[in-house]
């Protein structure tokens, strides 16, 4: 099922008719106030062809890149994220009775969404997004609705940005499971393979035939390429230990001094999933509405329990992300809570670099 | 019997009262479950105290409203401020910085005539506040959760995180990243739902310092966006300006020039 196929850039807008008619809300990277994020697309001219991102820690800028490049930008703000796990859901609706009270959820009805131009790191971040939500028996509805019906056309990296580590945590720049088709982009077309019963299909009713050995050799080597050129890394050998031991390391307070807890590197992590439960209670008292919104361990009142804060200081904070992200996740659901996709470095307005962060908390390890 | 509700102004621009009649239908509503017995602003009926929950509008800038506050709060079982002004003392608390004396002569044709004081300070710099609601003009839907809990007799809850995440949340490009505006995002309590970065503009600041921040990595921030001395200080000290936290970290810039 792995037999790559080529494909016109022009049988992109055919893909994309052809997912409408099936019922898809189809959705892709579209430009908007400087940045990228999925948003609804009619054809690839809403897409942002020939433009490219330029990204370093606290900045971010659009800018032309080459003509007629399809997926020219690495990524936005803007992953996976907020299209499963929703920033703001409403999850129960309780009203007041004659006697007591009837509590109603609240289901979610959207149509299925098929995303067009998916990284590697975000399907990852995806596949441990579904290992919070879909756990056993404990499966979060309004989560699992979205997710059962989605078609993903992911776009392998062919660039990366300065501010990516994905080969780091061994999540791209290829992707390689969590998608229905699959692209390379090269200058002629695309080179796309399926990943998925419902790929194959797909790569039929676009009539797509197979690749010659030279398209599968060209995209192969902007891949290795990609990965050859990565802007960030970080050294994950034993990162559990490394984090638990040095939990008093000086340099917590260090970056604490920079870290304005302002909660934006979790807002953009595809995997934070930290959220608070609120009633919204009518002014007459009869009916309440319980909504979900996404929180951060940067806030305050996060770490607040009855009489007391867990984490009064930012760097109990900042260290309470890290140590999370890094190493008591893989205890917690097997697996790092890190895609290496760049984000929290670029959308961090202070510019911190986690990866630097790792970096001098190994190298000044045990001299605390 | 309802609860007596009271709606109190002191020096003020009146728009976060203006919020209770915004509120339309849900205005309506709250007469259904409290009484609403001193609210100049809406009605001309105006009863004496007690109350049950008493909203003070305004900062305290003369030497009658510094007694009359201390009478409010002798007839209220809860005191809930409303709006940077009650909060943080308001745009008027300029005159902490400058020379009281000076703007009355330029302003007032008969100087006489004016009993001010030369600060203008918030509410619980002269009472005991059950309850602070921020903003400028503080949000309606706030207003009525703050309103619907002391009804109920609970402890209100407001998010006291950054604008960041209301902006995340909503989509919002980050101004400071993409366009190195300047925003005090980063700094300021959520609650307007990030109104201004939404527009593509930085925060302001309306609702006052986050419960968490960092003023001298923030102040910094400022510094490598090219925003230097008098315009990184006055973006500080603007309508929450005499708030501890943002009143010393515009001290510290105002000095280092």
């Amino acid at each position: 099922m792995n037999e790559a196929t080529r494909m016109p850039k022009a049988a992109l807008d055919n893909l994309i008719a052809i997912l409408g008619r099936e019922g898809y809300r189809v959705m892709g990277p579209v430009a908007r106030d400087g940045t990228v994020a999925f948003d609804e697309i009619r054809s690839a001219a809403d897409l942002p062809v020939g433009i490219r991102d330029a990204q370093e820690a606290g900045r971010y800028r659009l800018a032309p890149g080459i003509d007629g490049e399809i997926f020219g930008v690495v990524n936005g703000a803007g992953s996976l994220k907020p299209h499963f796990f929703a920033p703001a859901e409403p999850l129960l609706e309780i009203r007041r009775e004659r006697r007591g009270f009837k509590a109603n959820e609240i289901a979610s009805a959207a149509p299925p969404h098929a995303f067009i131009g998916v990284r590697a790191c975000d399907l990852a971040a995806l596949a441990i997004q579904d290992r919070i939500f879909l756990h056993d028996r404990f499966r979060d509805a309004h989560y699992e609705l979205r997710r059962k019906d989605a078609f993903f056309v992911a776009v392998d990296c062919t660039r990366s940005a300065p501010t990516c580590f994905c080969v780091s945590m061994k999540t791209g720049p290829r992707a390689t499971a969590g998608f229905d088709l699959a692209l390379t982009e090269l200058p002629g077309g695309f080179v796309a393979r399926p990943g998925s019963p419902a790929g194959e299909a797909m790569i039929v009713k676009l009539g797509l035939s197979a690749a010659g050995g030279a398209d599968e050799a060209a995209a192969r080597a902007l891949i290795d390429e990609c990965a050859r050129g990565m802007g960030r890394r970080m050294d994950t050998a034993d990162l559990p230990r490394l984090l638990y031991d040095e939990a008093e390391n000086p340099r917590w307070r260090e970056v604490a001094a920079r870290c304005l807890s302002c909660a934006n590197c979790t807002m953009v992590c595809p995997t934070c999933f930290c959220h608070t439960v609120i009633d919204q209670t009518e002014i007459d008292g009869n009916m309440s509405r319980r909504v979900r919104k996404w929180d951060s361990c940067f806030s305050l009142e996060h770490a607040h329990i009855h009489g007391i804060n867990l984490r009064p200081k930012i760097h109990d904070r900042y260290r309470q992300w890290l140590t999370h992200k890094l190493a008591s996740w893989i205890d917690q659901f097997g697996s790092s809570g890190c895609v290496g996709c760049g984000r929290c470095i670029t959308w961090c307005p202070a510019g911190i670099d986690l990866t630097e962060e790792v970096a001098a908390i190994r190298a000044s390890a045990g001299k605390g | 019997m309802k609860p007596r509700v009271a709606v109190f102004k002191f020096a003020s621009c009146d728009g976060c009262q203006l919020q209770f009649l915004n509120a339309g239908d849900e205005l309506l509503k709250l007469a259904g479950q409290a009484d609403i017995v001193y609210f100049p602003e809406a009605r001309g009926r105006a009863l004496a105290g007690p109350y049950d929950l008493a909203f003070v509008e305004g900062s305290v800038t003369t030497p009658a409203d510094a007694r009359r506050i201390i009478e409010v709060r002798e007839e209220s079982r809860y005191l809930v401020t409303i709006g940077a002004c009650a909060a943080a003392g308001g745009i008027q608390a300029l005159r902490n910085w400058a020379d009281i004396e000076q703007y009355r002569r330029a302003v007032y044709p008969s100087p006489e005539f004016i009993s001010t004081l030369s600060t203008s300070t918030p509410i619980s710099e002269h009472v005991r506040v059950d309850f602070e609601i921020w903003g400028c003009p503080i949000d309606k839907t706030q207003l009525l959760a703050v309103t619907r809990s002391l009804l109920f007799g609970a402890q209100p809850v407001l998010p006291g995180h950054s604008v960041c995440i209301e902006c995340k949340r909503s989509g919002n490009a980050c101004v400071i990243v993409t366009r190195g505006e300047p925003c005090l995002g980063p700094v300021t309590r959520a609650g307007c739902g990030a109104l201004c970065p939404a527009m593509n503009r930085g925060c302001y600041g309306c609702f006052g310092p986050a419960d968490a921040h960092n003023m001298e990595s923030f102040a910094a921030l400022l510094a490598d966006q090219g925003v230097r001395g008098d315009d990184a200080m006055r973006r500080l000290r603007g309508i929450n300006g005499y708030v501890r936290p943002w009143r010393e970290s515009a001290d510290a810039l105002a000095a280092k020039k």
